[in-house]
Protein backbone atom coordinates (compact mmCIF):
# COMPACT_ATOMS: atom_id res chain seq x y z
CA UNK A 1 0.00 0.00 0.00
CA UNK A 2 1.42 3.35 -0.95
CA UNK A 3 -0.58 6.44 -0.16
CA UNK A 4 1.37 9.55 -0.92
CA UNK A 5 0.53 13.21 -0.96
CA UNK A 6 1.96 15.48 -3.61
CA UNK A 7 4.66 17.62 -1.93
CA UNK A 8 2.77 20.74 -3.02
CA UNK A 9 -0.32 19.56 -1.15
CA UNK A 10 1.88 18.68 1.83
CA UNK A 11 3.01 22.28 2.07
CA UNK A 12 -0.62 23.32 2.49
CA UNK A 13 -1.09 20.88 5.37
CA UNK A 14 2.10 22.10 7.02
CA UNK A 15 0.74 25.61 6.64
CA UNK A 16 -2.29 24.51 8.69
CA UNK A 17 0.16 23.40 11.39
CA UNK A 18 1.90 26.76 11.36
CA UNK A 19 -1.41 28.64 11.65
CA UNK A 20 -2.49 26.38 14.55
CA UNK A 21 0.84 27.01 16.30
CA UNK A 22 0.73 30.79 15.83
CA UNK A 23 -2.80 31.10 17.22
CA UNK A 24 -2.04 28.48 19.86
CA UNK A 25 0.91 30.53 21.10
CA UNK A 26 -1.23 33.67 21.08
CA UNK A 27 -3.92 31.95 23.17
CA UNK A 28 -1.28 30.68 25.58
CA UNK A 29 -0.48 34.25 26.58
CA UNK A 30 -3.71 34.56 28.56
CA UNK A 31 -4.72 32.22 31.42
CA UNK A 32 -8.31 32.05 30.23
CA UNK A 33 -7.52 30.67 26.78
CA UNK A 34 -4.25 28.91 27.57
CA UNK A 35 -5.62 25.38 27.71
CA UNK A 36 -7.46 25.74 24.41
CA UNK A 37 -4.30 27.23 22.93
CA UNK A 38 -2.38 24.10 23.86
CA UNK A 39 -5.14 21.95 22.36
CA UNK A 40 -5.03 23.95 19.14
CA UNK A 41 -1.27 23.53 18.88
CA UNK A 42 -1.78 19.80 19.56
CA UNK A 43 -4.15 19.63 16.59
CA UNK A 44 -1.49 21.36 14.50
CA UNK A 45 1.05 18.77 15.60
CA UNK A 46 -1.36 15.96 14.67
CA UNK A 47 -1.83 17.45 11.20
CA UNK A 48 1.96 17.62 10.74
CA UNK A 49 2.44 14.01 11.87
CA UNK A 50 -0.33 12.73 9.55
CA UNK A 51 1.14 14.71 6.67
CA UNK A 52 4.56 13.16 7.31
CA UNK A 53 2.99 9.68 7.26
CA UNK A 54 1.96 10.30 3.65
CA UNK A 55 5.39 11.43 2.45
CA UNK A 56 7.16 9.85 -0.50
CA UNK A 57 9.39 6.99 0.57
CA UNK A 58 7.40 6.16 3.70
CA UNK A 59 6.32 2.53 3.29
CA UNK A 60 7.22 0.75 6.53
CA UNK A 61 4.05 1.53 8.45
CA UNK A 62 4.42 -1.54 10.71
CA UNK A 63 7.57 -0.19 12.34
CA UNK A 64 6.07 3.29 12.67
CA UNK A 65 2.89 1.92 14.27
CA UNK A 66 4.77 -0.18 16.83
CA UNK A 67 7.03 2.73 17.79
CA UNK A 68 4.00 5.05 18.03
CA UNK A 69 2.17 2.72 20.40
CA UNK A 70 5.20 2.14 22.64
CA UNK A 71 6.30 5.79 22.60
CA UNK A 72 2.80 7.12 23.30
CA UNK A 73 2.37 4.74 26.22
CA UNK A 74 5.70 5.82 27.75
CA UNK A 75 4.93 9.50 27.15
CA UNK A 76 1.45 9.25 28.67
CA UNK A 77 2.64 7.36 31.74
CA UNK A 78 5.40 9.93 32.30
CA UNK A 79 2.99 12.85 31.90
CA UNK A 80 0.43 11.52 34.36
CA UNK A 81 2.76 9.84 36.84
CA UNK A 82 4.92 12.83 37.67
CA UNK A 83 4.31 15.15 40.57
CA UNK A 84 3.67 18.67 39.30
CA UNK A 85 6.60 19.84 41.42
CA UNK A 86 8.83 17.89 39.05
CA UNK A 87 7.64 19.64 35.88
CA UNK A 88 10.96 21.44 35.29
CA UNK A 89 12.87 18.13 35.34
CA UNK A 90 10.28 16.49 33.11
CA UNK A 91 10.50 19.26 30.53
CA UNK A 92 14.30 19.19 30.68
CA UNK A 93 14.56 15.46 29.98
CA UNK A 94 11.88 15.46 27.26
CA UNK A 95 13.51 18.42 25.58
CA UNK A 96 16.78 16.50 25.67
CA UNK A 97 14.97 13.75 23.75
CA UNK A 98 13.94 16.35 21.16
CA UNK A 99 17.57 17.42 20.71
CA UNK A 100 18.57 13.77 20.36
CA UNK A 101 15.92 13.23 17.67
CA UNK A 102 17.32 16.11 15.59
CA UNK A 103 20.88 14.86 15.94
CA UNK A 104 20.03 11.18 15.29
CA UNK A 105 17.97 11.93 12.18
CA UNK A 106 20.74 14.20 10.88
CA UNK A 107 23.32 11.42 11.37
CA UNK A 108 20.97 8.87 9.75
CA UNK A 109 20.48 11.12 6.70
CA UNK A 110 24.20 11.74 6.31
CA UNK A 111 24.89 8.01 6.67
CA UNK A 112 22.39 7.21 3.89
CA UNK A 113 24.03 9.72 1.58
CA UNK A 114 27.52 8.43 2.39
CA UNK A 115 26.45 4.84 1.74
CA UNK A 116 24.16 5.26 -1.24
CA UNK A 117 25.17 8.59 -2.78
CA UNK A 118 23.17 11.78 -3.18
CA UNK A 119 20.53 10.00 -5.24
CA UNK A 120 18.80 9.30 -1.90
CA UNK A 121 18.07 13.02 -1.63
CA UNK A 122 15.11 14.79 -3.18
CA UNK A 123 15.56 16.24 -6.67
CA UNK A 124 15.86 19.78 -5.34
CA UNK A 125 18.53 18.81 -2.85
CA UNK A 126 20.52 16.88 -5.47
CA UNK A 127 21.07 20.19 -7.22
CA UNK A 128 22.39 21.81 -4.03
CA UNK A 129 24.18 19.03 -2.11
CA UNK A 130 26.32 21.56 -0.24
CA UNK A 131 23.17 22.87 1.43
CA UNK A 132 22.45 19.33 2.62
CA UNK A 133 25.91 18.91 4.14
CA UNK A 134 25.86 22.36 5.76
CA UNK A 135 22.40 21.80 7.21
CA UNK A 136 23.38 18.39 8.60
CA UNK A 137 26.36 20.03 10.31
CA UNK A 138 24.25 22.78 11.88
CA UNK A 139 21.44 20.38 12.79
CA UNK A 140 23.61 17.76 14.50
CA UNK A 141 25.49 20.52 16.33
CA UNK A 142 22.39 22.22 17.77
CA UNK A 143 20.66 18.89 18.41
CA UNK A 144 23.61 17.46 20.35
CA UNK A 145 24.09 20.71 22.26
CA UNK A 146 20.40 20.66 23.21
CA UNK A 147 20.58 17.02 24.26
CA UNK A 148 23.56 17.35 26.60
CA UNK A 149 22.52 20.74 27.93
CA UNK A 150 19.04 19.47 28.76
CA UNK A 151 20.41 16.31 30.36
CA UNK A 152 22.72 18.30 32.64
CA UNK A 153 19.79 20.59 33.51
CA UNK A 154 17.74 17.49 34.34
CA UNK A 155 20.51 16.02 36.49
CA UNK A 156 20.90 19.29 38.39
CA UNK A 157 17.16 19.76 38.99
CA UNK A 158 16.73 16.13 40.01
CA UNK A 159 19.63 16.50 42.45
CA UNK A 160 21.73 13.84 40.71
CA UNK A 161 24.60 16.31 40.55
CA UNK A 162 25.31 19.46 42.56
CA UNK A 163 23.17 22.45 41.71
CA UNK A 164 26.05 24.80 42.32
CA UNK A 165 27.32 26.71 39.32
CA UNK A 166 30.58 25.14 38.24
CA UNK A 167 32.75 27.34 36.11
CA UNK A 168 35.89 26.43 34.21
CA UNK A 169 38.75 28.91 34.18
CA UNK A 170 38.88 30.78 30.84
CA UNK A 171 35.38 29.48 30.21
CA UNK A 172 34.64 32.07 27.53
CA UNK A 173 37.83 31.31 25.66
CA UNK A 174 37.12 27.56 25.78
CA UNK A 175 33.51 28.01 24.64
CA UNK A 176 34.56 30.31 21.80
CA UNK A 177 37.14 27.76 20.63
CA UNK A 178 34.55 24.96 20.75
CA UNK A 179 32.15 27.07 18.68
CA UNK A 180 34.87 28.04 16.23
CA UNK A 181 35.89 24.39 15.86
CA UNK A 182 32.30 23.47 15.00
CA UNK A 183 32.08 26.21 12.39
CA UNK A 184 35.32 24.99 10.77
CA UNK A 185 34.18 21.34 10.74
CA UNK A 186 30.78 22.28 9.28
CA UNK A 187 32.53 24.32 6.59
CA UNK A 188 34.84 21.38 5.76
CA UNK A 189 31.82 19.07 5.56
CA UNK A 190 30.03 21.51 3.26
CA UNK A 191 33.07 21.91 0.99
CA UNK A 192 33.23 18.13 0.65
CA UNK A 193 29.69 17.92 -0.74
CA UNK A 194 30.94 16.86 -4.16
CA UNK A 195 32.53 13.78 -2.60
CA UNK A 196 29.74 12.39 -0.39
CA UNK A 197 31.20 8.90 0.04
CA UNK A 198 34.55 10.12 1.41
CA UNK A 199 35.07 8.57 4.89
CA UNK A 200 36.59 11.84 6.10
CA UNK A 201 33.03 13.21 6.19
CA UNK A 202 32.28 10.80 9.03
CA UNK A 203 35.33 12.15 10.89
CA UNK A 204 34.04 15.70 10.49
CA UNK A 205 30.61 14.65 11.75
CA UNK A 206 32.03 12.90 14.81
CA UNK A 207 34.14 15.99 15.48
CA UNK A 208 31.00 18.14 15.43
CA UNK A 209 29.21 15.76 17.81
CA UNK A 210 32.14 15.79 20.26
CA UNK A 211 32.52 19.59 20.24
CA UNK A 212 28.75 20.08 20.65
CA UNK A 213 28.77 17.67 23.60
CA UNK A 214 31.61 19.55 25.30
CA UNK A 215 29.91 22.90 24.69
CA UNK A 216 26.60 21.59 26.06
CA UNK A 217 28.38 20.45 29.21
CA UNK A 218 30.41 23.61 29.84
CA UNK A 219 27.45 25.93 29.18
CA UNK A 220 25.05 24.13 31.49
CA UNK A 221 27.49 23.24 34.27
CA UNK A 222 28.11 26.98 34.66
CA UNK A 223 24.48 27.59 35.58
CA UNK A 224 23.31 27.44 39.19
CA UNK A 225 20.03 26.36 40.80
CA UNK A 226 17.79 29.42 40.57
CA UNK A 227 18.85 30.22 37.00
CA UNK A 228 18.09 26.75 35.63
CA UNK A 229 14.60 27.72 34.37
CA UNK A 230 16.07 30.26 31.98
CA UNK A 231 18.52 27.80 30.50
CA UNK A 232 15.65 25.32 30.00
CA UNK A 233 13.69 27.95 28.05
CA UNK A 234 16.83 28.60 26.02
CA UNK A 235 17.28 24.91 25.20
CA UNK A 236 13.64 24.66 24.13
CA UNK A 237 14.38 27.46 21.71
CA UNK A 238 17.46 25.56 20.50
CA UNK A 239 15.35 22.42 20.00
CA UNK A 240 13.07 24.48 17.74
CA UNK A 241 16.06 25.83 15.82
CA UNK A 242 17.48 22.31 15.42
CA UNK A 243 14.14 21.26 13.90
CA UNK A 244 14.44 24.20 11.50
CA UNK A 245 17.98 23.15 10.53
CA UNK A 246 16.75 19.58 10.07
CA UNK A 247 14.09 20.97 7.72
CA UNK A 248 16.87 22.43 5.56
CA UNK A 249 18.49 19.00 5.12
CA UNK A 250 15.60 17.85 2.93
CA UNK A 251 13.82 21.14 2.24
CA UNK A 252 10.84 20.21 4.36
CA UNK A 253 9.04 23.57 4.39
CA UNK A 254 6.80 22.55 7.30
CA UNK A 255 9.75 21.77 9.52
CA UNK A 256 11.54 24.95 8.47
CA UNK A 257 8.54 27.16 9.28
CA UNK A 258 7.63 25.53 12.59
CA UNK A 259 11.24 25.24 13.74
CA UNK A 260 11.85 28.92 13.05
CA UNK A 261 8.59 29.90 14.76
CA UNK A 262 9.23 27.91 17.93
CA UNK A 263 12.91 28.83 18.00
CA UNK A 264 12.14 32.54 17.77
CA UNK A 265 9.29 32.54 20.29
CA UNK A 266 11.48 30.52 22.67
CA UNK A 267 14.23 33.12 22.41
CA UNK A 268 11.80 35.93 23.23
CA UNK A 269 10.46 33.93 26.15
CA UNK A 270 14.02 33.43 27.41
CA UNK A 271 14.65 37.16 27.11
CA UNK A 272 11.41 37.98 28.97
CA UNK A 273 12.33 35.64 31.80
CA UNK A 274 15.85 36.98 31.98
CA UNK A 275 14.53 40.53 32.20
CA UNK A 276 12.18 39.57 35.03
CA UNK A 277 15.16 38.69 37.22
CA UNK A 278 17.50 41.31 35.82
CA UNK A 279 19.84 38.97 34.01
CA UNK A 280 21.57 39.84 30.76
CA UNK A 281 20.12 38.00 27.76
CA UNK A 282 23.42 37.76 25.89
CA UNK A 283 25.12 36.59 29.06
CA UNK A 284 22.68 33.70 29.10
CA UNK A 285 23.34 32.73 25.50
CA UNK A 286 27.05 32.68 26.27
CA UNK A 287 26.54 30.72 29.48
CA UNK A 288 27.52 33.55 31.81
CA UNK A 289 24.41 33.38 33.91
CA UNK A 290 25.16 32.74 37.51
CA UNK A 291 27.55 35.27 39.03
CA UNK A 292 30.14 33.81 41.36
CA UNK A 293 29.00 33.54 44.96
CA UNK A 294 30.74 36.00 47.25
CA UNK A 295 31.43 35.14 50.82
CA UNK A 296 29.54 37.76 52.77
CA UNK A 297 30.54 38.59 56.36
CA UNK A 298 29.67 35.57 58.51
CA UNK A 299 25.95 34.97 58.79
CA UNK A 300 26.36 34.34 62.52
CA UNK A 301 27.63 37.88 63.07
CA UNK A 302 24.65 39.34 61.24
CA UNK A 303 22.01 37.28 62.98
CA UNK A 304 23.62 37.05 66.44
CA UNK A 305 21.01 37.67 69.13
CA UNK A 306 18.83 39.78 66.89
CA UNK A 307 16.34 37.16 65.71
CA UNK A 308 12.87 37.21 67.26
CA UNK A 309 11.45 33.72 67.24
CA UNK A 310 7.91 32.97 68.31
CA UNK A 311 5.06 30.45 68.18
CA UNK A 312 2.28 29.55 65.74
CA UNK A 313 -0.26 30.79 68.31
CA UNK A 314 1.23 34.26 68.29
CA UNK A 315 1.21 34.25 64.48
CA UNK A 316 -2.50 33.40 64.60
CA UNK A 317 -3.16 36.30 66.98
CA UNK A 318 -1.35 38.72 64.70
CA UNK A 319 -3.38 37.47 61.72
CA UNK A 320 -6.59 37.94 63.68
CA UNK A 321 -5.84 41.64 64.03
CA UNK A 322 -4.89 42.08 60.38
CA UNK A 323 -7.13 43.28 57.58
CA UNK A 324 -4.85 42.65 54.65
CA UNK A 325 -2.47 39.73 54.37
CA UNK A 326 0.07 38.98 51.68
CA UNK A 327 1.46 35.45 51.44
CA UNK A 328 4.87 35.06 49.79
CA UNK A 329 5.42 31.44 48.80
CA UNK A 330 8.80 30.04 47.81
CA UNK A 331 10.17 26.69 46.81
CA UNK A 332 10.30 25.73 50.51
CA UNK A 333 6.50 25.61 50.46
CA UNK A 334 6.53 23.11 47.60
CA UNK A 335 9.25 21.01 49.23
CA UNK A 336 7.17 20.83 52.41
CA UNK A 337 4.09 19.86 50.31
CA UNK A 338 2.23 22.55 52.23
CA UNK A 339 0.15 24.04 49.40
CA UNK A 340 -3.04 22.39 50.73
CA UNK A 341 -2.49 23.65 54.27
CA UNK A 342 -1.69 27.05 52.84
CA UNK A 343 -5.06 27.00 51.05
CA UNK A 344 -6.76 26.15 54.39
CA UNK A 345 -5.21 29.25 55.94
CA UNK A 346 -6.27 31.29 52.90
CA UNK A 347 -9.85 30.02 53.25
CA UNK A 348 -9.99 30.79 56.99
CA UNK A 349 -8.71 34.32 56.48
CA UNK A 350 -10.94 35.16 53.50
CA UNK A 351 -13.97 33.70 55.32
CA UNK A 352 -13.42 36.43 57.92
CA UNK A 353 -13.49 39.10 55.22
CA UNK A 354 -9.74 39.71 55.22
CA UNK A 355 -8.06 40.64 52.00
CA UNK A 356 -5.55 37.88 51.15
CA UNK A 357 -3.23 37.83 48.15
CA UNK A 358 -0.24 35.80 47.08
CA UNK A 359 2.87 37.63 45.96
CA UNK A 360 4.61 35.63 43.28
CA UNK A 361 8.16 36.55 42.42
CA UNK A 362 9.15 35.79 38.81
CA UNK A 363 11.62 33.15 39.97
CA UNK A 364 9.65 31.74 42.88
CA UNK A 365 9.73 27.97 42.68
CA UNK A 366 11.88 26.21 40.17
CA UNK A 367 10.69 27.80 36.99
CA UNK A 368 9.06 31.16 36.28
CA UNK A 369 5.36 30.70 36.99
CA UNK A 370 5.99 27.34 38.68
CA UNK A 371 4.53 28.60 41.99
CA UNK A 372 1.36 29.68 40.19
CA UNK A 373 0.87 26.15 38.91
CA UNK A 374 1.39 24.61 42.35
CA UNK A 375 -1.08 27.03 43.97
CA UNK A 376 -3.57 26.63 41.13
CA UNK A 377 -3.41 22.89 41.78
CA UNK A 378 -4.92 23.43 45.26
CA UNK A 379 -7.68 25.67 43.87
CA UNK A 380 -6.31 29.06 44.79
CA UNK A 381 -7.83 31.39 42.17
CA UNK A 382 -5.24 32.82 39.81
CA UNK A 383 -6.50 36.37 40.17
CA UNK A 384 -5.31 36.26 43.81
CA UNK A 385 -1.77 35.56 42.60
CA UNK A 386 -0.11 38.94 42.10
CA UNK A 387 2.93 39.60 39.97
CA UNK A 388 5.94 41.53 41.14
CA UNK A 389 4.73 45.12 40.56
CA UNK A 390 1.19 44.49 41.80
CA UNK A 391 2.56 42.64 44.82
CA UNK A 392 4.80 45.53 45.76
CA UNK A 393 1.91 47.98 45.44
CA UNK A 394 -0.14 45.73 47.73
CA UNK A 395 2.72 45.20 50.19
CA UNK A 396 3.22 48.95 50.62
CA UNK A 397 -0.09 49.14 52.49
CA UNK A 398 -0.38 45.67 53.90
CA UNK A 399 -0.80 44.62 57.54
CA UNK A 400 0.96 41.28 57.48
CA UNK A 401 3.30 39.57 55.04
CA UNK A 402 3.83 35.84 55.54
CA UNK A 403 7.01 34.42 54.02
CA UNK A 404 6.65 30.71 53.35
CA UNK A 405 9.93 29.09 52.37
CA UNK A 406 11.10 32.02 50.27
CA UNK A 407 14.46 33.66 50.90
CA UNK A 408 16.49 35.31 48.15
CA UNK A 409 13.43 36.90 46.52
CA UNK A 410 12.72 38.89 49.70
CA UNK A 411 16.34 39.71 50.56
CA UNK A 412 16.83 43.49 50.86
CA UNK A 413 20.54 43.04 50.10
CA UNK A 414 19.52 42.79 46.43
CA UNK A 415 18.87 46.55 46.55
CA UNK A 416 22.17 47.63 48.05
CA UNK A 417 24.90 44.98 48.23
CA UNK A 418 26.82 45.22 44.95
CA UNK A 419 29.12 42.28 45.75
CA UNK A 420 26.32 39.71 46.14
CA UNK A 421 25.03 37.47 43.35
CA UNK A 422 21.48 38.77 43.77
CA UNK A 423 22.39 42.46 43.43
CA UNK A 424 20.04 44.20 41.03
CA UNK A 425 17.43 41.45 41.04
CA UNK A 426 14.00 43.00 41.66
CA UNK A 427 12.66 41.72 44.99
CA UNK A 428 9.32 41.65 46.79
CA UNK A 429 9.28 44.60 49.21
CA UNK A 430 7.97 42.59 52.15
CA UNK A 431 9.81 44.85 54.58
CA UNK A 432 7.25 47.56 53.71
CA UNK A 433 4.46 45.53 55.34
CA UNK A 434 3.63 46.45 58.94
CA UNK A 435 4.50 43.01 60.29
CA UNK A 436 6.54 40.30 58.58
CA UNK A 437 6.05 36.68 59.64
CA UNK A 438 8.71 34.28 58.39
CA UNK A 439 8.18 30.53 58.47
CA UNK A 440 11.45 28.76 57.77
CA UNK A 441 13.09 25.58 58.96
CA UNK A 442 16.39 27.22 59.86
CA UNK A 443 18.50 30.26 59.08
CA UNK A 444 20.15 28.45 56.16
CA UNK A 445 20.66 30.66 53.10
CA UNK A 446 18.76 30.40 49.80
CA UNK A 447 20.18 29.48 46.37
CA UNK A 448 22.44 32.54 46.46
CA UNK A 449 24.19 31.40 49.63
CA UNK A 450 24.00 34.78 51.36
CA UNK A 451 22.35 35.74 54.67
CA UNK A 452 19.12 37.73 54.72
CA UNK A 453 19.03 40.88 56.92
CA UNK A 454 15.23 40.91 56.60
CA UNK A 455 15.21 38.37 59.43
CA UNK A 456 16.66 40.86 61.95
CA UNK A 457 14.29 43.73 61.15
CA UNK A 458 12.28 45.14 64.06
CA UNK A 459 8.98 44.17 62.45
CA UNK A 460 10.03 40.62 61.56
CA UNK A 461 8.98 37.59 63.61
CA UNK A 462 10.24 34.11 62.84
CA UNK A 463 8.81 30.65 63.33
CA UNK A 464 11.39 27.89 62.90
CA UNK A 465 9.38 24.95 61.63
CA UNK A 466 8.57 22.97 58.54
CA UNK A 467 5.96 24.92 56.56
CA UNK A 468 3.28 22.23 56.72
CA UNK A 469 3.04 21.66 60.50
CA UNK A 470 3.59 25.39 61.08
CA UNK A 471 0.65 26.31 58.86
CA UNK A 472 -1.50 23.53 60.33
CA UNK A 473 -0.85 24.86 63.86
CA UNK A 474 -1.63 28.40 62.73
CA UNK A 475 -4.92 27.30 61.18
CA UNK A 476 -5.83 25.38 64.34
CA UNK A 477 -4.93 28.28 66.65
CA UNK A 478 -6.81 30.69 64.38
CA UNK A 479 -9.97 28.57 64.47
CA UNK A 480 -9.85 28.17 68.25
CA UNK A 481 -9.30 31.80 69.07
CA UNK B 1 11.36 30.20 -7.91
CA UNK B 2 14.36 28.40 -6.47
CA UNK B 3 13.15 26.09 -3.67
CA UNK B 4 16.11 27.10 -1.50
CA UNK B 5 15.12 30.76 -1.75
CA UNK B 6 11.54 29.86 -0.84
CA UNK B 7 12.85 27.95 2.20
CA UNK B 8 14.88 30.97 3.34
CA UNK B 9 11.93 33.33 2.88
CA UNK B 10 9.69 31.02 4.92
CA UNK B 11 12.36 30.71 7.62
CA UNK B 12 12.78 34.46 7.98
CA UNK B 13 9.05 35.16 8.05
CA UNK B 14 8.45 32.43 10.62
CA UNK B 15 11.18 33.94 12.82
CA UNK B 16 9.51 37.35 12.61
CA UNK B 17 6.11 35.90 13.52
CA UNK B 18 7.70 33.94 16.37
CA UNK B 19 9.29 37.09 17.78
CA UNK B 20 6.05 38.99 17.47
CA UNK B 21 3.54 36.50 18.84
CA UNK B 22 5.17 36.18 22.25
CA UNK B 23 4.94 39.68 23.56
CA UNK B 24 4.44 40.87 27.13
CA UNK B 25 3.54 37.49 28.55
CA UNK B 26 2.61 37.72 32.25
CA UNK B 27 5.06 35.73 34.46
CA UNK B 28 2.04 33.69 35.64
CA UNK B 29 2.11 31.93 32.29
CA UNK B 30 5.84 31.52 31.85
CA UNK B 31 5.84 27.92 32.99
CA UNK B 32 2.79 26.87 30.93
CA UNK B 33 4.25 28.67 27.94
CA UNK B 34 7.63 27.01 28.38
CA UNK B 35 5.95 23.62 28.66
CA UNK B 36 3.61 24.24 25.72
CA UNK B 37 6.31 25.61 23.44
CA UNK B 38 8.42 22.64 24.39
CA UNK B 39 5.60 20.44 23.08
CA UNK B 40 5.62 22.40 19.81
CA UNK B 41 9.41 22.14 19.57
CA UNK B 42 8.89 18.38 19.30
CA UNK B 43 8.05 18.92 15.62
CA UNK B 44 11.28 17.21 14.50
CA UNK B 45 9.42 13.94 14.98
CA UNK B 46 8.13 14.62 11.46
CA UNK B 47 11.60 13.98 10.02
CA UNK B 48 12.03 10.90 12.20
CA UNK B 49 8.80 9.47 10.73
CA UNK B 50 9.98 10.06 7.18
CA UNK B 51 13.40 8.45 7.69
CA UNK B 52 12.16 5.60 9.93
CA UNK B 53 9.44 4.74 7.42
CA UNK B 54 11.86 4.01 4.59
CA UNK B 55 11.56 0.60 2.98
CA UNK B 56 14.00 -2.29 2.61
CA UNK B 57 16.31 -0.34 0.30
CA UNK B 58 17.35 1.91 3.20
CA UNK B 59 20.72 1.72 4.93
CA UNK B 60 20.41 -0.50 8.03
CA UNK B 61 22.35 1.89 10.27
CA UNK B 62 20.23 4.84 9.18
CA UNK B 63 17.06 2.86 9.81
CA UNK B 64 18.15 1.88 13.32
CA UNK B 65 19.11 5.46 14.19
CA UNK B 66 15.83 6.76 12.83
CA UNK B 67 13.73 4.22 14.75
CA UNK B 68 15.46 5.20 18.00
CA UNK B 69 14.88 8.85 17.06
CA UNK B 70 11.22 8.15 16.35
CA UNK B 71 10.73 6.49 19.74
CA UNK B 72 12.30 9.44 21.59
CA UNK B 73 10.35 11.84 19.38
CA UNK B 74 6.98 10.20 20.09
CA UNK B 75 7.69 10.17 23.86
CA UNK B 76 8.62 13.85 23.57
CA UNK B 77 5.44 14.83 21.69
CA UNK B 78 2.96 12.82 23.75
CA UNK B 79 4.61 13.59 27.10
CA UNK B 80 4.99 17.25 26.19
CA UNK B 81 1.36 17.84 25.21
CA UNK B 82 -0.17 15.81 28.03
CA UNK B 83 1.90 17.42 30.79
CA UNK B 84 1.13 20.87 29.39
CA UNK B 85 -2.59 20.09 29.33
CA UNK B 86 -2.49 18.61 32.83
CA UNK B 87 -0.91 21.78 34.10
CA UNK B 88 -3.10 24.25 32.21
CA UNK B 89 -6.23 22.45 33.43
CA UNK B 90 -5.33 23.65 36.95
CA UNK B 91 -5.77 27.32 36.19
CA UNK B 92 -9.05 28.58 37.57
CA UNK B 93 -10.45 32.02 38.18
CA UNK B 94 -12.20 33.02 41.41
CA UNK B 95 -14.93 34.60 39.27
CA UNK B 96 -16.97 32.25 37.11
CA UNK B 97 -15.65 32.17 33.56
CA UNK B 98 -17.99 33.95 31.17
CA UNK B 99 -19.46 31.71 28.56
CA UNK B 100 -18.64 32.97 25.10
Amino acid sequence: MELHLDPKIQILFYLVTVVCFVFGLKMLTSPRTARRGNLLSGIGMLVAICTALFSFGVVDYTTILIVFVVGSAIGAVLAYAIDLRAIPQMVAILNGFGGAVSALVGVAELNSVMEKGISTLSADMQRTPSLFFGAVGVDTFIGTLTFWGSMIAFAKLQGLISEKAFSLPFKNVINSLLLLGTVVLTALLTLNASDPGNPINLTYLIGILVLATLLGLTLTMAVGGADMPIIIALFISYAGLSAGALGFTNLNYGLIMVGALVGASGLILTATMAKAINRNFWGIILGNITPPTMVVAGADDIYAGRIKSTSAEEFAMILEAANSVCIVPGYGLAVAQAQGTCRDLYNELTADGKQVTFAIHPVAGRMPGHMNVLLAEVDIPYDKLLELDDSNAFLGDCDVAIILGANDVVNPLARTAKDTPIYGMPILDVDKARTVLVIKRSLSPGFSGIPNPLFINDNTLMLFKDAKPALAEMVKAYRER
Amino acid sequence: MDPVIIALVLFVFAVIIGFDVINKVPPTLHTPLVVASHAMAAIMVVSAIIVAGEGAEASVLSKVLAVVALLLGVINVVGGYLVADRMLAKFKNSRPVKKA
